[in-house]
């Protein structure tokens, strides 16, 4: 018999292509997801190289990262001449080698994570890359997935493979069950408030647990989303019932008898009793809080009963980072988060910008309106998603809070479209990244859940969802 | 790609930790189709003013290290978003090595594929590198890649570690899709046997 493996040396062994003696691999890549921000240059390679695609039929294309969120988006005219440019170049691109393709003006387009497994084209057992470090999400369905660079998003499109050595295995289990008000992305800050965001550099995380098994998949794909925040090279989840429930009858999952073969071999997607993890962090479900960020990076999370910490509660050279998110954030050590105003709200990403994540948002606005003065907005993560939450009415619950209702994009996580945070404000995001300036110059950032981001719409300050009515 | 040749200069201190691919080039210069041009806007929001003028006391705005072909950093270097924008923005300037106790995955793999040098060393060895950064021109540090060393002024000697095939390839300035190809029989062999394994991929 065999060693014991885990769920990421399984699927590592079933997609190496070729192994030097040094331990070097060409790992095998399933599904190449391409957006118009990290592609043009790797296109404009394969041209000059002389190369072609060696497998569009796993390659899909959307663009996302700097399209309008506004409604009036399908005029070219309300984009920055540089955007226009590099959304037309992935479309010539998506054209000319013949990808899978999902232009602005099509229903299913939205943010690139979102779409991949919205489409089925996300599936266990797969590898999946994206020049976007956010490539971590699919993960939750038992894929190896990770973000790549523009020269490795060439060399994907020219060889269907990747250079890769292989990373080390670390298991994060959450045992038990979440308290009410506590949700997924809750428990990945957590996980990034106890490892750091170097913590999981070199590993990849296989997250575990009954509370994660209790997690729907949209739950799952928030937990691996923000792994890369924690460092690791991939977040993993291994797939079970209700994975298979999510990915039957999509578009581009198997069907009938193939499907049937699918299942069976994805059941095998699990982590043998016994298997070597070089690295192992429990935490209890019921410990975990609504958490927030009060700093600039990921790490810097706490629960929403906390007050801000000072410089001098860190060692070595975060003391300094520490002084200088605080500057950077206006605030002062020894406040209560749940003081801290708040003058923007930003509900989407592809952390948190699916369907669940919408209702657990419509759930807290229900009859209720935002603050006088306060700005708010809710970016669906797919047209898909965005056609739902209508149906749904909770678009309607939205409006009626007084809330903007906008387009699928990556729109104010990043902030490369015009929808971005002026010098100063403050705002409560569902997004996945706090570092200086990501929303906007000098903008400040809260991240926090979808349920605690709406609760702060209302009230106009960090507020704790457990207290909210 | 250019051959990796043995850096010998002033190194810039940046000994604040966690500085990510957001500070490194911001998001508002992704917007090119093209990898050149970038180190006119390295660590644009540190580096300038709005206005367009530079603050004086940022580190690479310093006459001392205007011409720094190597930077000294805080832990974490380089986390964040998978942009190879950064690596481009960094060679653009003229930055060849980054010296620092850890590196985010990407960004390191990304700084093999641009002829940088990522170098990996223990915070006892950063510490001595960054006091001898902090003294400027009076300072030079030297990283040979083929003996894998850097020396600090005073002549200590630091061994650090990098992968075979990164090295070579750096050494060589090798281009990674021509190697892969020479092996496109096996990529060719491997799709057949997980085609019929997995038809529904």
């Amino acid at each position: 018999m065999s060693a014991p493996k885990t769920l990421y040396d399984k699927i590592w062994d079933a997609h190496v292509a070729h192994e030097a003696e040094d331990g070097t691999c060409l790992l095998y890549i399933d599904r190449h997801l391409v957006h118009e921000v990290t592609s043009p240059q790797a296109f404009e390679g394969l041209r000059m190289a002389g190369r072609t695609v060696r497998a569009p039929e796993k390659t899909i294309a959307v663009p996302d990262h700097n399209v309008p969120t506004t409604l009036d988006r399908a005029n070219a005219e309300t984009m920055t001449e540089d955007s226009r440019i590099q959304v037309e170049a992935l479309d010539t691109n998506a054209k000319e080698f013949g990808l899978h393709y999902y232009p602005v003006s099509d229903v299913r387009q939205g943010i690139v994570h979102i779409v991949g497994p919205e489409q089925g084209w996300t599936l266990p057992g797969m590898t999946v890359v994206c020049g976007d470090s956010h490539t971590a999400t699919h993960g939750a369905f038992g894929a190896l997935a990770h973000g790549i660079g523009t020269s490795e998003v060439e060399h994907v499109l020219a060889t269907q493979t990747l250079i890769q050595k292989k990373s080390k295995n670390m298991k994060v289990e959450i045992t038990g069950s979440l308290k009410p008000g506590v949700t997924a992305k809750d428990i990945t800050m957590r996980v990034i408030g106890e490892t750091g965001t170097a913590g999981g550099t070199g590993y990849v995380i296989e997250y575990c647990g009954q509370a994660i098994r209790e997690l729907s998949m949209e739950g799952r794909m928030t937990v691996c989303n923000m792994a890369i925040e924690g460092g690791a090279r991939a977040g993993l989840i291994a797939p079970d019932e209700t994975t298979f429930e999510y990915c039957k009858g999509r578009p581009h999952a198997p069907k009938g008898a193939q499907w049937e073969m699918a299942v069976e071999s994805w059941k095998e997607l699990f982590t043998d009793e016994g298997a070597h993890f070089d690295k192992v962090i429990t935490i209890k479900g019921e410990d975990i809080a609504p958490s927030v960020t009060w700093g600039t990076s990921p790490e810097d999370v706490l629960p929403i009963t906390a007050t801000i910490p000072s410089p001098e509660d860190f060692e070595g050279g975060k003391v300094d980072a520490v002084r200088r998110a605080l500057d950077y954030m206006g605030l002062e050590s020894g406040t209560k988060l749940s003081d801290v105003e708040i003058d923007t709200v930003f509900i989407g990403s592809c952390t948190n910008g699916r369907i669940e994540d919408l209702r657990a948002a419509a759930a807290v606005l229900k009859g209720k309106k935002i603050k006088d003065g306060m700005r708010a907005m809710v970016v669906p993560g797919s047209g898909l998603v965005r056609a739902q939450a209508e149906e749904e009415g909770l678009a309607q619950i939205f409006l009626d809070a007084g809330f903007e209702w906008r387009m699928a994009g990556c729109s104010m996580c990043l902030a490369m479209n015009p929808d971005q945070l002026s010098e100063g404000e403050r705002c409560a995001s569902t997004s996945n990244r706090n570092f200086e300036g990501r929303q906007g110059y000098k903008g400040r950032t809260h991240l926090l859940s979808p349920a605690m981001a709406a609760a702060a719409a209302v009230t106009g300050k960090l507020t704790d969802i457990r207290d909210f009515a | 790609m250019e051959k990796f040749q043995t850096v010998s200069g002033v190194a810039a201190p940046m000994p604040l930790v966690n500085i990510d691919t957001d500070m490194i080039i911001p998001k508002q210069f992704l917007k090119t189709i093209k990898r050149t041009g970038l180190g006119a806007n390295l660590f644009d929001e540190m580096r300038f003013n709005r206005d367009g003028t530079e603050v004086t006391d940022f580190v690479l705005n310093k006459p001392a290290y205007r011409e720094a072909e190597i930077l000294v950093a805080g832990d974490n270097f380089g986390c964040g978003s998978s942009r190879e924008h950064a690596p481009w923005a960094l060679g653009d300037f003229g930055i060849k090595v980054v010296i620092s106790t850890s590196f985010a995955d990407i960004f390191y793999n990304n700084c093999f594929k641009n002829g940088i040098l990522p170098v990996v060393l223990p915070k006892e060895a950063v510490d001595v590198l960054m006091e001898d950064a902090e003294r400027g021109s009076n300072a030079r540090i030297t990283v040979n890649l083929e003996d894998q060393t850097v020396s600090a002024t005073d002549g200590t000697e630091f061994k650090f570690e990098v992968d075979a095939f990164k090295k070579h390839c750096l050494l060589n300035g090798l281009d990674d899709i021509g190697l892969t190809l020479q092996k496109a029989a096996s990529i060719d062999s491997f799709e057949v046997g997980y085609a019929a394994q997995a038809p529904w991929v």
